[in-house]
């Protein structure tokens, strides 16, 4: 039997991944197993985040939007070249305006993976600016919300007055 | 030290058995993906492109603002290495395999401590990681916000207000950050809970990962657990949320492992003193019997059965019967057989060596 990963040499380990107590055993090649090995005692799972990726792409990208017989020729990006099917095929975007010209249709994929489509972390300091204290003034306003329902009113006066200074600056 | 000492050297920082926890949290690891504008990702980079890539980092990691907060960071082509240093830089976790394919367009950055690494032009243009031992969650995260920040003042990211920082791959995109724990849990797995514990952790938006030979048994029976999900959550919940999962995991552990001395010490004792009696005597070891045993061995130095032995010892040796370890410290290619050969009289030497300290 070959070896399942490189389809090269035998098959001569077996091996059991348990990923989320999902059972797999993989016929491997012994390079392929210490690699596979290497894979999950220092790194993260990306092979299965992409096939898990891959199967949520083939219903969204794969197959043709609803009411179209075909995929449409719009289908590329116009700053990579990159198809939807490629995309769909690798689960790699091409380049970072992907994210602008398959928007609409990226927008679906990012709320099944993430359940959310909107970004509420870090911002980059020096390229970040307006955004950055656009973020920070969303958190204060948060804590200003709750320190007004604990009823400490002095916390709040403070933080509204952080917030004032901070919307100075947009 | 320059890189090819840290070749050489089988212990990392991460292995130092240091940081909270340590008996039970190996080693904690933060990653975040950055990628450049005006660029596409690395699947499509042609040769030019590639190097354009490489020379931004390189010259971001030599100013000096960034040496005096984060250290000397080194830069290293992956085509200035041979075959087998490439291989070590895995089997110490440094690098993934996957920057070892067209290893032509790819670079590494490493701190001398390997603390931090940063693959270049692997997935992403950047993949900036802190390798820590023990529970060290946060303190990753505070080195490699750092090291972002300085990073980012040279070099102009990807980002977008709505989704954050931009990845290849959308499973990434928002924080770009995946943060994840390497835990030992061989009480779990002896008093048979293990899948349940595991089951519920993965209800709570977290990736676990073992990985078993055959048989049932994990080999080495560790885990590595991470969070899933990267956007609409901060970094500092991502954060948060995996260190109080860890928290309960380290606390189940501990009470499998007192149940175990309390009602089945002999039989614990005795899987302990077989594990180290196999290893200190045996004429040939493959790796995964390797794998298994040292499980159990750190097990016995853990709960006080074996003294002598100090777990960092452990760590070491894990890397160093790895293959390419093998082969490095040889100086020529090994056929199986000769390895397993090797790898015996290498642990039986460093067992003996730390018994006379
Ligand atoms: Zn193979
Ligand atoms: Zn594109």
């Amino acid at each position: 039997m070959e070896c399942e990963r490189c389809h090269e040499r035998p098959a001569t380990v077996h091996l059991t991944e348990i990923i989320n107590n999902q059972k797999r055993t993989m016929r491997l090649c012994e390079q392929c197993a210490r690699e596979v090995q290497a894979e999950s005692l220092g790194f993260l799972p990306q092979m299965n985040l992409h096939s898990f990726l891959a199967s949520l792409l083939h219903n969204e990208f794969g197959a043709p939007a609803f009411g179209q017989a075909v995929v449409p020729e719009r289908a590329r990006c116009s700053a990579c070249g990159i198809t939807e099917a490629q995309f769909a095929k690798r689960g790699l975007l091409g380049c970072a305006d992907c994210y602008h010209n398959f928007g609409d249709r990226l927008e679906p994929v990012l709320r099944r993976i993430h359940g959310t489509n909107r970004h509420t972390g870090k911002v980059p300091r020096r390229t970040g600016g307006k955004v950055r204290v656009a973020s920070q003034i969303e958190r204060l306003k948060a804590k200003l919300r709750e320190a007004i329902s604990r009823e400490e009113f002095e916390q709040a006066a403070q933080l509204r007055d952080k917030i004032r200074e901070l919307e100075k600056q947009l | 030290m320059a890189l090819k000492e840290i070749l050489n050297e089988a212990r990392s920082r991460w292995m130092d058995g240091q940081g909270t926890d340590s008996d039970i949290v190996i080693s904690s690891r933060i990653r975040v993906a950055r990628n450049l504008t005006n660029l596409p990702f690395p699947h499509l980079l042609n040769q030019e492109q590639a190097e354009r890539v490489i020379y931004a980092v390189k010259a971001a990691v030599e100013k000096r603002s960034l040496k005096e907060k984060i250290g000397v960071l080194e830069l290293t082509r992956l085509n200035e290495l041979t075959p087998v240093e490439r291989q070590i830089l895995v089997e110490k976790h440094l690098i993934s395999p996957d920057l070892l394919e067209d290893y032509q367009k790819k670079a590494v950055v490493l701190r001398d401590d390997e603390v931090i690494s940063i693959m270049i032009n692997e997935e992403d243009h950047l993949r900036i990681q802190c390798l820590l031992p023990g529970l060290q969650l946060k303190e990753a995260w505070e080195l490699i916000d750092r090291l972002d920040d300085e990073l980012e003042a040279a070099l102009d990211y990807a980002f977008d207000e709505r989704l954050g920082y931009l990845t290849a791959c959308p499973t990434n995109v928002g924080t770009g950050l995946r943060a994840s724990v390497m835990l030992h849990l061989p009480g779990l797995v002896l008093v048979k809970q293990i899948k349940n514990v595991l089951s519920a952790v993965a209800k709570l938006g977290l990736t676990v990962r073992g990985l078993y030979g055959e048989g049932t048994e994990a080999s080495g029976n560790l885990f590595q657990v991470s969070n899933q999900v990267t956007l609409g959550l901060t970094e500092e919940d991502i954060i948060t949320n995996l260190l109080s999962v860890t928290r309960q995991l380290i606390a189940q552990e501990r009470s499998a492992r007192a149940a175990l001395l309390k009602e089945s010490r002999e039989q614990l004792e005795d899987r302990v003193g077989r594990a180290y009696g196999l290893l200190k005597h045996s004429r040939l070891m493959s790796s995964e019997e390797a794998m298994r045993l040292f499980s159990d061995l750190r097990l016995g130095i853990d709960m006080g059965l074996i003294k002598k032995i100090p777990s960092s010892l452990v760590n070491e040796l894990i890397v160093l019967t790895r293959p390419a370890f093998l082969m490095k410290t040889l100086g020529k290619d090994l056929t199986p057989f000769e390895r397993d050969v090797y790898r015996s009289q290498l642990i039986r030497k460093k067992l003996s060596a730390a018994q006379q300290m």
